[in-house]
């Protein structure tokens, strides 16, 4: 008896507590979800009406090049940024752990572009690779066209979102390393090996569960771009197809062009590729991380 | 004794030396920018100082965004995110951890899956939802996608689970009722975790592009973001003014990084993987 009151009153208050975030989710994520699926496999009528067409819009998808131009830009735009960043930033770990003075101040250095809103930071860069004006062009004395050059365009959006990440990647492959026990250090010490070999045979297998994570979120992030081109390569630019990520052609096609069927069916399909590369990651992982301690 | 100077020490400061020129590089050449004359920043071969400091540019930025107001409506997108995120999910990171209830790990899947799918699956509704009754264009649609944090939730319960039963019996036994465990004894104890949504959801809300263009076209109710989106169409060619409105748009942050940065590192760093 006395039991059955208890959990009666755990059972109100557990609901009581989760209400507002269940009822926040069905409404903001569960039903847009199925929304999107629905209106990816309808077209848009007169005033906002919408009627199933089938797999229509998808068939359109599939025949424009310009979105699979956009998917082939959101994967190089993966393949330019994640292996690079995540190379630089182990390495700003391991330095950023170094008995050094003056620590926490390169810290707050290098995390700095975190906090800044990337339209600011986008529109700076824009001005550093300026063609004509700008000082990398300057100080490299060349002539590139770094923003409308169809070639060139991605690396140089790639640049900017290794520098942007940098700092963050860093303070979490920083907390991995320095979970890492003193002691296998000092007893690779002991037997004489390098710290370039302790490095790859203590720093890598012991930190690559949070390396692991941070490649997840990074090729996650990199497949979904969208503010940073956005802000580098305005649609007026001639390279806008060259640069276009699968997130901009979604934001274009669905609120630029009106065309909600058409952007649903995009998004669709970046959620699929996202699901798919993370699953691979997942598989993968067996390979390479080492979850014992 | 003197302490012999590691050579490794010397090698690793030239190499963060140099990486945190390339990081501060950018900002310093935006404020040397921002004081010079249109002519002067596009002078060939550049000059590195202006010859006058002026403020010209920042009073055309000014004069081009109403930025009193972008303040004023990040300020007030960040505060109503902030209180929601932190309030339900507080209160629901609690009873996923703590309650017992019919239903408990169905539900929580919920909180699973919308951390798993990208935003921008929900956004066309979102919108259309927004739209439909007429609330585009205010504080309001802004907060929206805001109004409750899976990630927040996720985050409050790993802490709650963190924290012994014992402390929550014992409150119970010295005659607490169950809201009062929550909130006088065991919501305090997840102050530092609390602190971290806080600065996670400010920092994503006050960088989020996307949903503010879509949602507020009107720019006296843009945000910083996408207020200064615009103007990067306004001014093409005006490097100056696009410096000052950067300037303008990221001091506010900067600011509060300046002063509370332990905090930001300390909480991104334990909201890390998101």
């Amino acid at each position: 008896m006395k039991i059955g009151k208890k959990s009666r009153s755990d059972m109100f208050w557990g609901y009581l507590m989760i209400f507002p975030t269940i009822l926040g989710l069905i409404v903001l994520n569960i039903y847009p979800f199925i929304e999107t699926i629905i209106m990816s496999l309808s077209s848009t009528k007169a005033f906002g009406k919408y009627e199933f067409s089938g797999i229509e819009n998808y068939i359109t998808m599939f025949s424009s090049g310009e979105f699979w131009k956009a998917t082939w830009n959101s994967v190089w735009f993966c393949v330019l940024t994640v292996p690079v960043g995540i190379f630089f930033a182990l390495i700003l770990a391991v330095l950023l752990n170094a008995k050094i003075k003056g620590r926490s101040i390169f810290r707050t250095i290098y995390f700095l572009p975190m906090v800044v809103a990337p339209a600011a930071v986008a529109m700076v860069w824009k001005w550093l690779f300026n063609a004509d004006f700008g000082i990398i062009n300057s100080v490299l004395g060349t002539d590139i066209k770094w923003i409308t050059d169809p070639k060139i365009v991605l690396i140089t959006c790639a640049i900017v979102s290794i520098w942007s990440s940098l700092g963050y990647d860093a303070i979490l492959l920083l907390s991995g390393i320095q979970n890492i026990s003193k002691s296998y250090y000092e007893a690779a010490s002991l037997d004489g090996a390098s710290k370039i070999k302790q490095f790859f045979t203590i720093t890598v297998p012991m930190v690559s569960p949070t390396l692991f994570v941070v490649l997840i979120m990074r090729l996650m992030a990199s497949l979904k771009v969208y503010d940073l081109i956005y802000m580098m390569v305005d649609q007026a630019n001639p390279a806008l197809t060259d640069a276009q990520s699968l997130m901009y052609l979604f934001y274009r096609e669905s609120f630029i062009a009106g065309n909600k069927g058409l952007g649903s069916a995009i998004a669709v399909w970046t959620v699929l590729l996202i699901g798919i590369v993370t699953i691979v990651q997942f598989i993968g992982q067996k390979k390479w991380v080492n979850y014992e301690v | 004794m003197k302490k012999p100077i590691n050579k490794v020490n010397i090698l690793v400061y030239i190499a963060l030396g140099i990486g945190a020129i390339t990081m501060l590089f950018p900002f310093v050449w935006m404020v040397l920018t921002a004081f010079k004359t249109n002519t002067e920043a596009m002078q060939i071969p550049p000059v590195i100082f202006p010859s006058e400091w002026k403020l010209d540019a920042f009073k055309q930025a000014m004069e081009s965004l109403p930025f009193p107001k972008l303040y004023w409506n990040t300020a007030r997108m960040i505060f109503f995110r902030i209180v929601c995120a932190v309030v339900f999910s507080s209160m629901a990171g609690y009873a996923f951890a703590k309650i017992e209830f019919p239903f408990k790990k169905a539900l929580f899947s919920l909180v699973l899956i919308q951390m798993m799918l990208p935003s921008q699956i929900f956004l066309i509704p979102q919108y259309q939802m927004l739209a439909k009754f007429e609330l585009t264009e205010s504080i309001f649609g802004l907060v929206f996608p805001g109004l409750v944090s899976a990630f927040g939730t996720f985050f409050l319960r790993q802490i709650y689970m963190g924290i012994p039963d014992e402390i929550a019996e014992a409150a119970q036994l010295d005659g607490c009722t169950k809201w009062q465990t929550f909130t006088k004894v065991m919501l305090p104890l997840t102050v530092p975790g609390i602190v971290a949504i806080a600065i996670f959801t400010a920092v994503f809300a006050y960088g989020d592009l996307m949903w503010p263009l879509i949602v507020n076209t009107d720019v006296n109710m843009m945000t910083l973001s996408s207020g200064l989106s615009t103007l990067n169409g306004q001014f093409v060619t005006n490097f100056p003014v696009l410096m000052a409105g950067s300037i303008l748009a990221m001091a506010p942050m900067l600011i509060l990084y300046i002063l509370f940065q332990r905090h930001f590192i300390e909480g991104v760093a334990m909201t890390g993987g998101k």
